[in-house]
C-alpha cells in the first residue's frame, strides 16, 4: 500500500513546538510520510503544502488558545485549492477558559475538522483513529 | 614581450559587445584589453577576429594562449522558462534554480498550463523549459498534465524535468512518444522545504554547453577558442562564489554580495547564509540558496530606464536629481532609444547616477530578506523571510554604470541598511568594492582551470572604495 502523507504544524502565532516534534515522531514511527512544516504556520502554508506533496491528512496543532479563530474557513480553503476531501485534524488547546468539552468538539466539527481532540490526549489514540479513518491496517 | 606559453585569454560574448581580457598567468596580471561590436547576428567569428587582431597587435605579434575561454549572454542570453505547481513551492524552488544557472527567466508558470499559456510559451521561445511540480512522493496528475500539454506544444526546445521522481517514468514515456528531447534529473524540491538546485544548474550549463551555444550559432567560435563555458551572468557568479570562499591554498573574502547594473537588469548575488542575526526571530518560507542571484527586469539603465522612474514615482525622482531644469520624460525616452549612449552632460550624467541609485536600492531591497511584525498572545513576534544580509562586510559593484561613474561609492551606499526602513534587512556596514577592470566574468572563467591564480587575480584588481 503507498505511503500515506500528513502535514503536520501548528497554526497562527503560536510557538509551542514541544507537542509539534511528538506528533511527528509518533507519525514517523507509524510509517507515515511526514511534512512538519513547524511553527508559525498559517491555513494557506498547511493548503499549499498538501497541494505540493499529495497529501492525505494535515494535522493542525493550536495551543495558543486562538484556535477558534484561526480555523475558521480551514476546510472550505481546502475546497477552493482542490483538496476538498483531505481528511483534516486538529488539536491542542483550542479553546481559552473553562468551556464545555463537548461544544468545542462540535464547534470544531461543524468548521469541518474530522477529529477534533482535547488538551492532553496521548499520540498513541491519534495514531490508531489516523490509520482507522486513513483505510490502514494495523 | 617574450612569448612565453603563459597567457590566458578570457572572452565575453556580449549582445553589444565581444569583450577579451588577456591575463599573464605567471605574472597573474592583466596586459590587455580589447572590445568590438558584437556580430552574433552574421557570424561570430568576426567580432572574435576583430578583438584578437586588436590584442596580438597591441601585443607586438600573436601570443601562443595556455586557454581561451569564453562565456557569453549573446543572443538574447539563456532564456528560460520554468513551470512547477504551487507557485511558493515548486514553482518558486524552480525559478531559483534558473537564476542560479545564470538565466534569463521569461516566464514562470504554476498549476496546469493553460492553452493560453502553452501559446505565450510558444511566443517566447525560450531556450530551455525547466518543468518542475510535486515533491517526491507528491502530486504527480499537474507535471504529468503539463508534461502532456508541452509535448502538444510547437515548441522544440530541450527539456529539463526537475519534479515529482515519482511521475519520472511516466513522463519519460510520454517525452518520447512526442519526440521532445530532455534530461530528467533530480526533484528541484524532494521534500517540503527542501531546495535542492545545484544538480539542476549543472545539467542547465550542460545543456547550454552541448545544444545552446549551436542553437545560436557560437559554436562557429570554438574552431578559434578552447570553449564557451557558461552563460556571463553564471561566470560573475562564479567569480562571486571564489571570492567569497576562496581555494584550498588560498584564503576567500567571506560572505559577500555582489552587484551589476546593466542596460537591461539589474543583477545581485549574494555568497551568504542569510541566517537571522538577532535571537528570537522566526525563519518562515522557502530555505535560501547559499549562493543566490536575483535578476530585476525593470530596473535596466537604459532599456527599462522609465520603469525604474515609474517605481520611484516622478515626483521623488525629480527632487532626487534636485528639480532639474530639463524635460525628465523626454531625457528618459532618449535613453531607451539610444541605449548604447553613455553620459556626456554634467544633467546626463547626474540623471544616469540617480537611476543607478535607485536600481541598486531596489533591487537590494528585493534581493534581501525582511522582518514582520506580527503579535500574538505572548506579545510582539518577529518573523523573517528571506536572507539576513545585515552583517556582510564586502559589496562588489560591476557593470558599466558603475564602473564609469565618478560617483560609484554613493551609488552603493544606496544598497545599505536604513533605518527609515529597519525591516529590510540589508548589509548595515560593508566595505565597497569596484571591478573597476570588468574583469568579474574573466576570473570566473579562470577559476575553471586555475582557481588559485583567478582568485589572487580578482583581489589583486578589486578597487577598495
Amino acid at each position: 500500500m503507498k505511503q500515506k502523507t500528513a502535514i503536520l504544524g501548528v497554526l497562527g502565532v503560536d510557538a509551542h513546538v514541544v507537542g509539534n516534534k511528538i506528533m511527528e515522531y509518533a507519525l514517523r514511527k507509524e510509517g507515515f510520510k511526514v511534512a512538519n512544516i513547524g511553527t508559525f504556520v498559517t491555513q494557506e502554508d498547511f493548503i499549499k503544502a498538501a497541494v505540493e506533496t499529495n497529501a492525505d491528512a494535515i494535522l493542525v496543532g493550536s495551543l495558543c488558545g486562538h484556535g477558534e479563530l484561526d480555523c475558521r474557513g480551514f476546510r472550505e480553503n481546502c475546497i477552493e485549492a482542490g483538496k476538498g476531501n483531505i481528511h483534516l485534524v486538529v488539536g491542542g488547546n483550542l479553546v481559552i477558559g473553562k468551556q464545555d468539552w463537548a461544544e468545542v468538539k462540535q464547534r470544531f466539527k461543524e468548521m469541518g475538522f474530522n477529529r477534533v481532540y482535547p488538551p492532553g490526549i496521548s499520540p498513541k489514540v491519534v495514531m490508531e483513529d489516523l490509520k482507522k479513518d486513513l483505510g490502514i491496517k494495523s | 614581450m617574450s612569448k612565453r606559453t603563459n597567457y590566458g585569454l578570457f572572452i565575453d560574448f556580449g549582445s553589444t559587445f565581444t569583450k577579451l581580457i588577456l591575463i599573464d598567468l605567471d605574472g597573474e596580471c592583466v596586459i590587455g584589453k580589447a572590445q568590438s561590436p558584437s556580430t552574433v547576428d552574421t557570424d561570430i567569428t568576426l567580432g572574435l577576429n576583430a578583438v584578437l587582431e586588436e590584442i596580438n597587435k597591441a601585443q607586438g605579434g600573436e601570443l601562443i594562449y595556455r586557454y581561451k575561454l569564453a562565456c557569453s549572454s549573446a543572443a538574447g542570453g539563456l532564456k528560460m522558462v520554468t513551470i512547477g505547481l504551487v507557485p511558493e513551492l515548486t514553482a518558486e524552488a524552480a525559478k531559483r534554480a534558473a537564476l542560479g544557472a545564470g538565466a534569463k527567466v521569461v516566464g514562470v508558470y504554476s498549476y496546469k498550463l493553460t492553452k493560453k499559456e502553452l501559446h505565450e510559451l510558444e511566443i517566447m521561445e525560450p531556450d530551455i523549459v525547466l518543468l518542475a511540480g510535486g515533491t517526491d512522493g507528491g502530486d504527480t496528475e499537474t507535471i504529468l498534465h503539463n508534461a502532456i500539454s508541452i509535448t502538444h506544444c510547437n515548441l522544440h526546445v530541450p527539456i529539463i524535468v526537475a519534479g515529482n521522481k515519482v511521475a519520472s517514468d511516466e513522463i519519460r514515456a510520454i517525452l518520447d512518444t512526442g519526440h521532445k528531447e530532455y534530461v530528467i534529473t533530480d526533484n528541484v524540491m524532494p521534500e517540503m522545504g527542501v531546495l535542492q538546485v545545484d544538480k539542476v544548474r549543472s545539467i542547465i550549463r550542460e545543456v547550454f554547453i552541448n545544444r545552446i551555444i549551436e542553437t545560436k550559432g557560437l559554436k562557429k567560435a570554438e574552431q578559434f577558442i578552447d570553449g564557451i563555458l557558461m552563460p556571463t551572468p553564471t561566470a560573475v557568479l562564479t567569480a562571486a562564489k571564489l571570492l567569497s570562499q576562496g581555494t584550498a591554498k588560498e584564503e576567500g573574502l567571506g560572505e559577500l554580495v555582489v552587484v551589476d547594473i546593466g542596460g537591461a537588469t539589474t543583477d545581485i548575488h549574494s555568497i551568504a547564509r542569510g541566517d537571522s542575526t538577532e535571537p528570537g526571530v522566526v525563519q518562515k518560507g522557502l530555505p535560501e540558496p547559499f549562493v543566490k542571484r536575483t535578476v530585476e527586469g525593470d530596473l535596466g539603465l537604459r532599456y527599462n530606464a522609465s520603469s525604474i522612474l515609474h517605481a520611484v514615482g516622478k515626483e521623488r525622482f525629480e527632487q532626487q536629481l534636485g528639480n532639474p531644469n530639463f524635460d525628465l520624460d523626454e531625457a528618459i525616452n532618449q535613453l531607451s532609444l539610444f541605449t548604447d549612449r553613455l553620459p556626456e552632460s554634467e544633467s546626463e550624467r547626474l540623471l544616469d547616477t540617480e537611476l543607478s541609485r535607485n536600481a541598486v536600492r531596489l533591487a537590494m531591497e528585493r534581493h534581501a530578506g525582511a522582518i514582520q511584525t506580527t503579535y500574538g498572545p505572548e506579545g510582539q513576534v518577529f518573523v523573517q523571510y528571506g536572507k539576513d544580509l545585515r552583517g556582510i562586510k564586502i559589496v562588489i559593484g560591476t557593470g558599466g554604470p558603475l564602473i564609469f561613474s565618478p560617483v560609484s561609492k554613493k551609488i552603493l551606499q544606496e544598497m545599505v541598511y536604513s533605518e527609515t526602513n529597519p525591516f529590510s534587512l540589508k548589509p548595515k556596514v560593508p566595505d565597497f568594492y569596484l571591478d573597476e577592470r570588468y574583469l568579474l566574468y574573466a576570473v570566473g572563467l579562470m577559476s575553471e582551470v586555475e582557481p588559485d591564480k583567478a582568485l589572487r587575480v580578482a583581489k589583486k584588481y578589486l578597487k577598495r572604495l
